[in-house]
């Protein structure tokens, strides 16, 4: 009950980057067939300036429905990655989902907790990488 | 029926969950088990573990036994005279699949329709909707009206010539209706003659007093680790013309009659529906679950879990901005209450999600259900997301529903706490910590 704490309920309560993003270049969608928590995330891509391969997150932002951790932690990942390059994302471990979010939950809710880590895992498969110029969805 | 009592064959209700002493209140999901059917299961693998319907010495003979024996005293329990008509599956999902396919797949014809209703568990949906595809039949379902409960006009309206299958639930794992199953068998038997029924029991088994041979169905399904028993036990009850002309599920095993080269016949009912080495502690300790409730009786059950309902209903109802599903009146419902609750924040109202909800029920050691609760159409129809649900059984306790609502009252101030020191601010600004600049 610890986890319920004023980040999480404060995200929860009025999260940020939240609604959908016109002209988005990607949408990735997650969802966890277990509790029905589902997110779609909307991003838009930016070269990188003096690179010719790397493309940073000029935009993004969620929808979703869920409980207070996954709707939490989407909202702080959101936040979190604005603005980064692409490569870097491949930094994120659960570890630091868990920090960001303010400590440890209980294992039966570190699922929620990575609902949105999902989908930042994805960004970083090759496949998807060199596709990030052209606005198109995945599902998973 | 003394509580106290029934409660001391429970061993596991002596576990502390997070320090605090169990409440389990997830008995739709599947129930405890007293100690009867625990002893039952260990003694059998102590004294006389043997394969069933194949040895001839002393061991497969009480296994084999013990095995049979049941089907006449599951037969007995449930109303049905021939205990060749207990088939011995898995569990409801299982009994479904097997009707879909053995029966369904040979029956349903293109054009031909389905009919089921939205208070379906996926158990009793999905099976018919892929079975439609495939045929090319159409999957109609009957709506409920505002009581939560079928809406009888709409449901005889949807029957029609064509209608070959009719499946629906005797009581809803979510509203908690118990559905007029006998009314119902009548109406679709009375306007398509060819129709067979289906009865999903699962949830009406394990607390309803009642004969299936009364109901008029074709089919009746349910599990044994909802009433007490081990899980991965189930039983699927059809009329003995309808087994004796349908296909096996699975081949293999002890399902025949004669093997040749290139052909084999079939087993008798039941054993031709029941391929290869079956559940057979599932079967002694479902038959040590049946003597249990026998002991108890299913009337007492009944009035007990109403008595339940209605306390609840009167605690609940002291709770402001608690939705909860289904029939208000108690006699028509079993004891299953599955609920919204709300907040209000900044002047509008917001639903608690049930997985927290659950989460915090856990840390004072309530357990309930949080979820789709496989019932996803019923909640898309309803226009809500997942909900928390809360289910009585024999062991529960008029106590144990005061410190459920106390837990509710506790989810409710974590969750409105931090709004009144937020009201101070303005509505899109966090207290918390920003995260635009951080460094990974």
């Amino acid at each position: 009950m610890d986890f319920y704490r004023e980040q999480i309920l404060d995200h929860w309560q009025n999260p940020q980057n939240f609604g959908k993003l016109a002209k988005a270049d990607l949408v990735v969608e997650q969802i966890n067939p277990l509790c029905g928590d589902e997110v779609t995330f909307y991003f838009k891509f930016q070269r990188v300036k003096g690179s010719k391969s790397q493309s940073k997150i000029s935009d993004v932002s969620f929808i979703g429905r869920g409980c207070a951790i996954s709707i939490a932690s989407a909202s702080i990942l959101s936040e979190v990655i604005k603005g980064k390059r692409v490569k870097e994302l491949e930094r994120i471990t659960g570890e630091k989902v868990l920090d960001l979010i303010g400590g440890p939950v209980a294992p039966a809710r570190l699922k929620c907790a990575f609902l949105p880590f999902e989908v930042i895992k994805k960004l970083t498969l090759p496949a998807l990488t060199s596709r990030m110029t052209g606005r198109q969805g995945i599902d998973n | 029926m003394d509580i106290a009592k029934i409660r001391k064959d429970f061993p596991i209700l002596k576990r502390k969950i997070n320090g605090k002493r169990l409440v389990y209140l997830d008995n739709a999901a599947t129930s405890q088990k007293p100690i009867q059917v625990i002893n039952a299961i260990s003694n059998y693998y102590k004294n006389y573990n043997s394969n069933v319907h194949r040895g001839i010495h002393s061991l497969a003979m009480e296994a084999t036994q013990s095995y049979d024996g049941t089907r006449a005293k599951i037969a007995k329990f449930i109303g049905v005279k021939d205990p060749k008509e207990i088939i011995f599956v898995r569990n409801t999902d299982e009994a479904i699949n097997l009707v879909a396919r053995s029966l369904g797949n040979r029956v349903i014809r293109k054009g031909d329709e389905i009919l089921v209703t939205i208070m379906e568990h996926h158990a009793n949906f999905v099976p018919w909707q892929q079975l439609a595809k495939e045929k090319g039949a159409k999957l109609k379902i009957a709506p409920i009206n505002k009581e939560g409960e079928i809406d009888i006009v709409e449901f005889k309206k949807l029957l029609s010539k064509k209608t070959k299958f009719v499946a629906f639930t005797h009581v809803s794992n979510v509203l908690g209706t118990v559905n007029d199953v006998k009314r119902l068998s009548t109406i679709v038997h009375r306007q398509s003659s060819d129709a067979k029924v289906l009865v999903d029991g699962a949830q009406a088994v394990p607390h309803l007093p009642f004969d299936i041979s009364k109901i008029g169905c074709d089919f009746y399904a349910f599990s044994a680790h909802k009433m007490l028993g081990p899980s991965g036990i189930g039983v699927l009850w059809g009329k003995r013309e309808l087994l004796e002309v349908m296909e096996p599920y699975q081949l293999g095993g002890d399902m025949i009659s004669k093997v040749e080269i290139k052909k084999s016949t079939w087993a008798e009912i039941p054993y031709k529906f029941e391929a290869g080495t079956p559940n057979i502690e599932g079967v002694i300790g479902f038959s040590a679950a049946i003597d249990y409730l026998n002991k108890i009786g299913m009337t007492n059950v009944r009035k007990h879990e109403i008595e339940l309902a209605k306390y609840a209903f009167g605690k609940l109802s002291k709770i402001p901005n608690l939705r909860i599903l289904g029939p208000k009146d108690p006699n028509k419902r079993c004891g299953v209450i599955a609920f919204v609750l709300n907040v209000g924040l900044n002047g509008t109202l917001r639903a608690i999600p049930p997985h927290d909800v659950a989460s915090i029920m856990d840390s004072l050691g309530i357990e309930i259900r949080s979820g789709y609760n496989c019932v996803q159409p019923l909640m898309d129809s309803l226009s809500i997301g997942p909900i928390a649900r809360a289910s009585f059984y024999i062991y529960n306790t008029e106590e144990e529903i005061d410190k459920f609502a106390d837990g509710l009252k506790k989810v409710r101030e974590i969750f409105q706490f931090n709004s009144k020191v937020k009201s101070q601010n303005s509505k899109t600004q966090l207290k918390s910590q920003k995260f635009n600049n951080f460094k990974f």
